[in-house]
């Protein structure tokens, strides 16, 4: 027999084989894989300094998208899942997300880390009529009809939080460090307003941009203003660096540290257990959570990530839960149709899930979720205390639209301080 | 009083820092006149040489003085044997190949090692100055960086291989009709450059976290500490890093890191439109 392999030949051969792969295989599955599919759209950091919150994001869509077409798809199609990298870069947000909303013409799309990214593809996709799930934390306030936040906010977290340091550490005066762009800013009002609701004061408020790594100045400074707590709301990479110096400066065990981001994008795995244990932190999702909704949901995640694929967070665990969501109300509705998909989303949808429950609020577009506390223990958050059923209650100040079904906006909530 | 003495040493901790970031940069651009674009590459190859090298059990310390330098030191030779070489006195063809390589050096480490904040905890702990906290780490590393200062300006003042080097460096074409093999001098001081950047990015390592974008972050500061300075590679450091370092400092204690930034930057701003060949080429002329 002649084994050369010619050109020809293998063209042949694999014209062959990719002929026998499509007629096999039952007809209907041909048939949904053809344009027939529901197309939906991620867009996430999968590089540059936040590829550390946006690549378990990633994986958590992809995978339950997996799981959905494992079960039949969606009104009998499957999904198509399309996964765009911004690598940390703001412009490729709004270039990827009016790809997916002209080009793709995707159903939904679950997009955008920081709150930076989400102004920008917000106005994007409202323009565009597609329909636009946000699933990170963040300072809260965003109006629009066509956005739907299932990550907590300030009133859900920090409210719970700052009281539950000051108690802990038995102190009053908070220093707080915080990212410089409007996550930092505004939480960081936020922080002020229930330290001062708890009788307390915030000594200083410093901000830093991302990509700042130098805080040795800021370390003295900390000192110099004796703070009973250090409140920190740094994001990404960078930033890390502050509770290495914080440590090695020897500070660890004079002033305690509280933050409403570490542990967000694994910092307490990325830090040494020196420099991370006994910092406080406040979430609608640990890994750590032992309810067998979460056991299975992380033996599921493991299963198909690896052993080693990096714990969750509550970004990843919304972007599950916005996903089914979002399903739901497509079944509910039966059909992809945006207005549609919006009236069902607006119902009161639950989903029961690795983060507990969380139901939408028709009122803002934001979930009502469980809430929980936990301290950094050797690269693991143990659970100090959890609040039930949790209301956004700082979007709810501002927006209704139940009542305002036109507004499209992110309120700054005024924080009276 | 405490504070003051607090305040001091962090300025001289910034300095110190502004200093070593810098001075790799200083030996390419002072001795030779190429601008490398990948300064900042090299940093953070040094950085992730100590990640590895401790990883594999090797004592922290000679990570960071011996197996870091080296390794970044060698890769600076096959950079310059394979690229720069060819692009002597041609000074925006060097700063785009260099920039090329930047991007290629950032792309490769993530694809290698990922492109996630790594890092090492910093020795030593910390120690009292009165009811003040601070890292003994920051301090030891302005003694090394006093060290490398001395022992380069020794090497320099002091060896034939400086007295070679300084005078491939003021009359090239004089120094090779001497018999001097200019080429080889090129190649042994660009790797003397890398192997200064990639000590820089492995002593940072622990403050800072090791990431493949990380260059980035250093690498303006060090082209501003630089241009400051002038053509004197020591003098024109150690004036820039301590007129930026300790403005940058003093103005972010007295009101914050932005205004910081936002004064080192106006300052070095100020700087060249004064002194348009940079602090040595108005002062200290005739040093090194």
């Amino acid at each position: 027999m002649d084994t050369k392999l010619d050109r020809r030949r293998l063209l042949k051969a694999t014209a062959a084989v990719a002929g026998a792969a499509a007629a096999t295989g039952p007809w209907f599955i041909r048939d949904l894989h053809a344009a027939d599919a529901i197309k939906v759209a991620g867009i996430h950091d999968a590089s540059g300094g936040l590829d550390l919150l946006g690549r378990p994001m990633i994986d958590v869509l992809t995978l339950a998208v997996e799981e959905a077409n494992a079960g039949g798809g969606l009104l009998g199609k499957q999904i198509e899942l399309i996964n765009y990298d911004a690598q940390s870069n703001i412009q490729y947000y709004t270039q990827y997300a009016t790809q997916a909303a002209t080009k793709d013409k995707v159903a939904v799309v679950h997009a955008g880390i920081t709150s930076a990214s989400r102004e920008a593809i917000r106005p994007v996709l409202r323009r565009f009529n597609t329909l636009y799930f946000y699933n990170t934390l963040y300072e809260g306030g965003v109006c629009d009809r066509n956005c739907f936040c299932t990550g907590s906010t300030p009133a859900q977290t920090v409210e719970k939080l700052i009281p539950f340091a000051m108690k802990k550490f038995n102190g009053k005066k908070i220093y707080t460090l915080a990212a410089d762009y409007n996550y930092g800013q505004i939480t960081s009002k936020w922080v002020k307003k229930y330290t001062q609701d708890e009788g307390g004061t915030i000594v200083a408020t410093d901000f830093f941009p991302l990509d700042v790594t130098d805080f040795g100045p800021t370390i003295k400074k900390i000192q110099a203003a004796k703070p009973d707590i250090v409140m920190s709301v740094l994001v990404g990479g960078s930033h890390i660096s502050f509770y290495r110096q914080w440590a090695a400066a020897g500070m660890k065990k004079e002033i305690p540290m509280a933050s409403t981001t570490f542990g967000l994008g694994n910092e307490h795995v990325v830090v040494s257990p020196e420099e991370g244990n006994g910092i406080l932190a406040s979430y609608a999702y640990f890994d750590e959570v032992a309810t067998p909704a979460n056991k299975e949901f992380l033996a599921r995640y493991h299963k198909r990530f690896g052993a080693k694929a990096a714990p969750l967070t509550e970004v990843a665990a919304m972007t599950y839960h916005g996903f089914a969501l979002w399903s739901a109300a497509v079944k509910k509705a039966g059909t992809t149709d945006r207005m549609k998909v919006i009236a069902a989303l607006e119902s009161g949808l639950s989903f029961d899930g690795p983060a507990g429950k969380t139901t939408l609020d028709p009122a803002t577009h934001h979930d009502i979720l469980d809430v929980y506390i936990g301290e950094v223990e050797n690269k693991k958050f143990k659970l100090l205390k959890s609040f039930s059923q949790q209301k956004p209650a700082d979007t709810a100040a501002v927006c209704d639209l139940v009542k305002n079904p036109n507004d499209n906006q992110q309120y700054i909530i005024d924080v009276k301080v | 009083m405490d504070l003051v003495v607090v305040v001091i040493l962090q300025v001289v901790a910034s300095v110190a820092s502004l200093a070593l970031i810098s001075v790799g940069l200083a030996v390419i651009f002072g001795m030779m006149r190429v601008i490398n674009l990948a300064h900042g590459e090299f940093i953070m190859l040094g950085g992730y040489a100590v990640i590895y090298a401790t990883r594999w059990g090797v004592n922290l310390w000679v990570a960071m003085l011996i197996v870091a330098p080296l390794f970044v030191g060698v890769i600076g030779i096959v950079v310059e044997r394979a690229v720069i070489r060819f692009l002597y006195g041609r000074m925006i063809d060097t700063m785009l190949a260099t920039w090329g390589l930047s991007l290629l050096l950032i792309g490769a480490a993530t694809m290698i090692f990922g492109n996630t904040t790594t890092g090492v905890s910093a020795p030593l702990g910390g120690i009292s100055i009165g009811q003040y906290q601070t890292s003994l780490y920051e301090l030891v590393l302005a003694v090394i960086v006093a060290l490398v200062l001395v022992g380069l300006m020794v090497i320099l003042k002091r060896t034939k291989a400086g007295l070679i080097a300084r005078a491939t460096m003021q009359n090239p074409s004089m120094a090779a009709s001497l018999g001097i093999s200019t080429s080889t001098v090129y190649s042994v001081t660009f790797g003397a450059g890398a192997a200064l950047s990639g000590m820089a990015g492995a002593l940072i390592a622990p403050l800072s976290g090791v990431l493949p974008t990380m260059g980035i972050s250093y690498v303006a500061k060090a082209f501003i500490t630089v241009i400051s300075g002038g053509a004197a590679i020591i003098s024109g450091t150690l004036s820039a890093s301590a007129l930026l370092g300790s403005l940058n400092t003093l103005a972010t204690f007295a009101a914050t890191p932005v205004i910081g930034e936002v004064v080192l930057l106006l300052t070095a701003i100020v700087l060249l439109r004064i002194l348009p060949q940079g602090i040595t080429g108005k002062y200290f002329r005739r040093a090194l």
